[in-house]
């Protein structure tokens, strides 16, 4: 299913966002048809949850959407602080008991996932909690997978890995050297 | 002691700008002997005085790239003692003074017990002359223990060496003890000092009533505390016709008052602080206790009033107000710590600093520090010294400072034990390199 | 001589929080921006946030206020502090132990942030600059000095205000009362003019308005009808009986007659007005019951953000 690239610097213009999304969407509409469900997606701000609205829609949920915050429970906050920008945590639905599908843009070190699942762990307890992402970089310093992955991609540590959308509700990818 | 000062430049204070005033002083050399100044000029031309023949100095002072002056008389100079030792002592301010080029200075009677007897004078005074260095002129308690109800002995006061008399900062609430006060001096011919400010209107208040104290959170003295004070001082004056000299104007309106009181004819003159010349309200900053004086820095209109009533010949003289704080009483939040701040060793660079500023003349600049407060303490007082005058046949009471070296006022480079200046950390231009007292040379800088 | 404010370190973050004088627009609407995903905390099942685990907040409060000491405590414990309460009235400075050697003690028992409460204005300043020539990490929040400022009050105040009417551009805010005392209508009047408000309005009679309020951007009435006429919001303060000294007003009877908020001078306000009060409320004598409790009043809500303004303000510095 992940076709793994070996990408050296800067040519992730080729990865094309759009493909990534239509083989995520792939993913998700086959395994819920399978296993017959129908979990609530929350997507972690910004990218995840503009992933999550268009996931939401083309999937066709009737179910609530959520957002995520990860940023109290970041475990950088000693050396950076409080981030910026930080847009509120929303969950309109009970969390006790919910089958769920954190959705996120990149997944890298596992670090924000980490921190979104205690967020969501403070409002109460899921039945399940799974991870979808539009494009693993690998990386990984925690026990963490995504089990539905757009594209895959192996990226070195002095770049940053962001999506945009653009007014039209476009994806793209682009690399930013530098490290978090 | 024989002593040849050469190749200086000769600063005479001058009380109005002559047209060719030399902002340099005038290239002179100058000869003293047995405690006196005996010659001033180039030998080669003709001097004023006589130079003997067969002239051997003892010492010959080099004063290339200098300015020699009379030494400076400073009207309000707090010693600390006796009663405040763990502020300051007699020896440590008595060198600063030196330090400073002061070579008169007048001290006001709020020591620890205040100088209403006249022991407490004999004793201060016996110290003093033990240290060898400035005069000290002591200003006596106007009332006992300056608690504004009973007059002091003034006349065996006077007797023991007091120019004048004052309650220093401590306000008079009844103007009926005042009046009787003012009448008593006058029988006698003695000087009253006094600080206007009234303490009902200042009462609770810390920094200058105005939209900085609005700003910041702090209780004002509004500048009416020292104009209702003052008319009510000038009214005492104009029925009792005594001497009065208004120490520390602060305000425009103040100076606007002593200005015409002289106009009419009053018999009163006036001094101001030498910090006040340049700092206002505003430059109080985060809370800088160094700021917190008595009285308050005032606004930049106020500012600019003094150093207008100086160029009018309103204010009559230029003090230090030196008063050393100790630093615990100024490391606490503003409205607790204790007002004051060092003086001695800023009153000749201060100085300088407005004269450049303003582009007031060097010789009527140095007037403001020498002859004028001179003739306040008056001549008769200071028989048997300079006096502030520089001239031949005059004790040689003198400072020799070179007007362009820049120094950074800090803990280090100053000498008295209060070091709590707005100018802390600041460069100022202008420092004394030699002091003389009676012809000898008591401070030297290495 | 112009420095860097105190508050803000080389690299342009928060450091301290002493004053609203001085802080930037941008950081103001930051702590508001920040303060909003802190609101829904208190409504969790975990009412816990991680990110001051294993600080240790010191509460200073050298003039007695158990409401603010509370709010403080709640939102310090809620972002997993641990929480010292020194009420330094009963201890050692009033055997006279001087400010800045309590603070050295304080800071010797590894204290990473001081809230200071203290009756002198400008002790804050003392303190804060103290500890950074020390070299001490330590942030110090200012929770009211004297009649300077109370930094929190005006935040979780404008926060306030946002909510209910969105935008400060085009706003009438009306701050009525005893402002000559008042710290807390201080830091107000410079948030307000900083984030835009275009008319900011100070209503009292003479004896309690400082001088000044028009160089603070402020306009100044003596009439209350006219001084409420079409504002948007109104920020009623607290008569401070215990810092007036003589000679101010006459009666409580008679400032209520002229100043206090009753329904009939409210009614002169634009008519989606909200009230603010800081609270605690002397009931009759500058606020009117009806008007306390009734719908235009938004008091309890102020409550509520400022825990949620304390704890944006506490991460945003804590760091």
């Amino acid at each position: 299913m992940n076709t793994p690239t070996r990408d050296p610097d800067d040519t992730l213009g080729a990865v094309d966002a759009d493909r990534a999304y239509v083989h995520l969407l792939d993913q998700l509409r086959t395994v819920l048809a399978d296993e017959g469900r129908s979990p609530i997606l929350v997507g972690v701000h910004s990218g995840g949850a503009w992933l999550a609205e268009r996931l939401h829609a083309d999937l066709c949920l009737s179910s609530p959407l959520g957002y995520l915050s990860s940023a109290f429970h970041r475990d950088d906050y000693g050396s950076r602080g409080l981030p910026t920008n930080i847009k509120p945590t929303v969950l309109p639905f009970d969390v006790e008991g919910a089958d769920l599908i954190v959705v996120d843009d990149v997944l890298f070190t596992g670090r924000t996932a980490r921190a979104t699942l205690n967020e969501l762990f403070d409002h109460g307890r899921p039945a399940r909690v799974e991870l979808a992402v539009l494009a693993d970089r690998g990386g990984r310093e925690l026990p963490i997978s995504a089990r539905f992955v757009g594209a895959s991609v192996l990226l070195g540590g002095t770049h940053q890995l962001v999506l945009s959308q653009d007014t039209q509700g476009h994806f793209s990818f682009r690399v930013e050297s530098g490290p978090r | 002691m024989k002593i040849s000062i050469l190749n200086g430049r000769i600063l005479i204070p001058c009380e109005r700008s002559a047209p060719k005033d030399d902002q340099h002083g005038s290239r002179a050399d100058l000869y003293i002997a047995d405690g006196r100044v005996i010659a001033i000029g180039d030998p080669s031309s003709s001097p004023s005085g006589v130079l003997p023949d067969g002239w051997v100095p003892d010492r010959v002072i080099d004063a290339r790239g200098m300015l020699v002056a009379p030494g400076l008389v400073d009207l309000a100079a707090r010693l600390r003692e006796p009663g405040f030792e763990y502020r300051a002592t007699l020896e440590s301010e008595m060198q600063a003074a030196l330090v400073g080029g002061v070579t008169a200075l007048v001290c006001p009677p709020d020591t620890d017990p205040p100088l209403d007897e006249p022991g407490l004078v004999e004793m201060l005074k016996y110290r003093a002359r033990g240290l060898a260095g400035a005069h000290l002129y002591p200003l006596g308690a106007l009332t006992v223990a300056l608690q504004g109800a009973v007059i002091t002995e003034m006349a065996e006061l006077a007797e023991a060496g007091c120019v004048g008399f004052s309650q220093a900062n401590v306000a008079m609430a009844d103007s009926q003890v005042l009046l009787r006060a003012l009448q008593y001096a006058k029988t006698f011919g003695f000087q009253v000092w006094l600080q206007p400010q009234d303490p009902c209107l200042a009462r609770g208040g810390i920094v200058h009533a105005g939209p900085l104290a609005s700003r910041m959170g702090l209780p004002g003295i509004p500048v009416i505390a020292e104009t209702v004070a003052l008319l009510t001082m000038l009214e005492l004056v104009r029925v009792t016709q005594a001497r009065v000299h208004f120490c520390r104007l602060s305000s425009a309106a103040g100076v606007g008052l002593v200005r015409a009181a002289k106009l009419e004819g009053l018999p009163v003159t006036c001094d101001v602080s030498v910090h006040h010349l340049h700092v206002t309200d505003q430059d109080i900053g985060w809370f800088d206790a160094n700021h917190r004086v008595d009285p308050p820095f005032r606004s930049q209109r106020d500012r600019d009033a003094i150093r207008a009533g100086l160029e009018d010949g309103t204010v009559d003289a230029i003090c230090s107000d030196h008063t050393p704080v100790d630093d615990d009483a100024k490391a606490l939040p503003y409205g607790e710590a204790e007002p004051g701040t060092t003086g001695l060793e800023l009153l000749l660079p201060l100085v300088l600093k407005w004269a450049t500023e303003t582009r007031t003349p060097l010789a009527r600049a140095i007037s403001t520090i020498t002859t004028g407060p001179a003739a306040i303490v008056g001549v008769d007082q200071m028989a048997g010294t300079g006096a502030g005058t520089l001239a031949v046949g005059a004790v040689a009471d003198l400072m020799i400072f070179d007007p362009d070296v820049l120094w950074t006022v800090d803990r280090n480079s100053l000498v008295s034990q209060g070091r709590h200046t707005p100018f802390l950390g600041y460069e100022l231009a202008g420092r004394v390199t030699t002091t003389l007292v009676a012809g000898q040379p008591i401070f030297e800088r290495v | 001589m112009i420095r860097r404010h105190p508050q803000i370190d080389g690299q342009g973050r928060l450091r301290h929080l002493l004053s609203i004088d001085g802080l930037p627009k941008a950081m103001i609407e930051r702590v508001l921006d920040t303060a909003s995903a802190f609101l829904d905390v208190s409504d969790r099942t975990v009412k816990k946030l991680p990110l001051l685990r294993g600080r240790s907040v010191f509460n200073l409060f050298f003039e007695n206020s158990t409401r603010t000491r509370t709010t403080f405590e709640i939102a310090a414990q809620r972002l997993s502090a641990d929480v010292f309460n020194l009420n330094i009235s009963a201890s050692s400075a009033s055997k006279g132990e001087s400010l800045l050697d309590t603070i050295d003690n304080l800071a010797a028992m590894n204290a990473d942030l001081f809230v200071v409460r203290h009756a002198q204005s400008g002790a804050p300043f003392l303190i804060a600059q103290h500890l950074d020539q020390l070299g001490k990490d330590v942030h110090v929040i200012n929770a009211g000095d004297g009649r300077h400022e109370h930094p929190t009050q005006a935040l979780l105040d404008a926060y306030t205000i946002r909510h209910f009417k969105k935008n400060f551009t085009g706003l009438r805010i009306a701050l009525v009362g005893d402002i000559l005392h008042s710290r807390v209508a201080r830091s107000n009047i410079h948030a307000l003019t900083t984030l835009g408000v275009p008319d900011v309005r100070a209503v009292g009679p003479a004896t309690l308005l400082p001088g000044g309020l028009e160089s603070m951007g402020v306009r100044v009435f003596h009439d209350m009808r006219e001084g409420l006429r079409d504002v948007d919001v109104v920020i009623m303060l607290r008569l401070q009986n215990e810092r007036m000294r003589g000679a101010l007003l006459p009666s409580a009877q008679e400032y209520f007659k002229h100043y206090g908020l009753t329904p009939e001078k409210l009614a002169y306000a634009a008519p989606d007005a909200i009230v603010m009060h800081p609270g605690p409320m002397n009931r009759g004598v500058e606020i009117d019951s009806a008007v306390a409790d009734g719908p235009q009043a938004v008091i309890l809500s102020q409550v509520t953000f400022g825990i949620a303004v304390r704890m944006a303000v506490l991460g945003m510095i804590a760091a």
